[in-house]
């Protein structure tokens, strides 16, 4: 996505990335990035909470209007959950109890696909 | 507001979780993320209140009847569709924190209610009939060649003036 905002605005339409990984938009590098520090899958705010959502929206509209330079990133005040931070090392959580099932899991992928390509 | 205390970065680099992540599953050889020096820059030329939004999106969009098999099935080719037409996005494959949300309500990643309301109120012009599908496409060529064009392409038909990205 960060490569296709990166094109639309190099051909003259202004662009505004709102998402939550924040590390992989701004290694590539887009001209203006809202970013919402949620677990992904709703960066325009949570579900069901337009309040939220429409400030979510407002500011991304407003960076449109204010920056002045690539690579503006903005962080939304929202968090998630002011109790419970360990979402962050819940995602895609490797260790040794279950590095055992996640090999498996890799091994099975790899022979359906090889089963299904031999189709 | 008192500061917090962490001995490593708040913000979860998904570069590193998902090199580990699919190095586990016995893949080998990292994904390689796109990197640049610079971004370019185009500037508002009108108030905003006289612009066009468009929203692009990652999530996709399934024919009737698809049955997923493996993740080279599914359609990662450019889509345009109307803004009435939502019924048939998808994000079950997509790797999202299924463990900690779901997407059941659509303006969690494609706010259309959210622009319309905007547009009501004035903030924006208008809202584009339609919506701008950009699966996640992991050959750089392929988006830059191919995909990007193609949504471009369909913005400049629909005479969009600020787009919205919202990956998911």
């Amino acid at each position: 996505m960060s490569l296709g905002a990166r094109h639309i605005e190099q051909a003259g339409i202004p662009t505004v990335v709102v998402g939550s990984a924040r590390d992989i938009v701004e290694e590539c590098g887009v001209p203006r990035f809202l970013f919402v520090d949620f677990p992904l899958g709703n960066p325009c705010g949570k579900p069901y909470d337009v309040e939220m959502q429409t400030s979510i929206v407002d500011l991304a509209l407003e960076l449109v209007e204010k920056a002045f330079v690539p690579r503006t990133t903005v962080q939304a005040p929202f968090v998630w959950d002011d109790q419970d931070d360990n979402w962050r090392d819940r995602f895609m959580h490797v260790g040794d109890d279950n590095r055992a099932a996640l090999a498996e899991a890799g091994a099975k992928r790899r022979e359906l696909q090889e089963q299904l390509r031999g189709n | 507001m008192s500061p917090q205390q962490r001995t490593h970065r708040s913000f979860v680099s998904y570069i590193d979780k998902s090199r580990r992540y699919y190095n586990a599953h016995g893949y080998d050889t990292p994904y390689q993320w796109a990197t640049h020096n610079e971004a370019p820059f185009t500037p508002l030329t009108k108030p905003l209140s006289q612009c066009k939004v468009g929203l692009v999106t990652t999530s996709y969009f399934l024919p009737e009847g698809f049955v997923y098999r493996i993740p080279s099935d599914l359609p990662r080719l450019p889509y345009v569709e109307s803004i009435h037409a939502t019924d048939n996005l998808n994000n079950e494959h997509l790797s999202w924190a299924k463990d900690e949300t779901h997407t059941n309500d659509r303006e969690t990643f494609l706010p259309l209610a959210r622009l319309q309301q905007a547009a009501e109120d004035g903030r924006i012009g208008s809202v584009s009939d339609r919506f701008y599908g950009l699966p996640t496409q992991f050959s750089h060529r392929q988006t830059l060649r191919r995909d990007a064009p193609r949504v471009l392409n369909w913005l400049q038909e629909d005479d969009v003036d600020v787009a919205l990205l919202v990956p998911l």
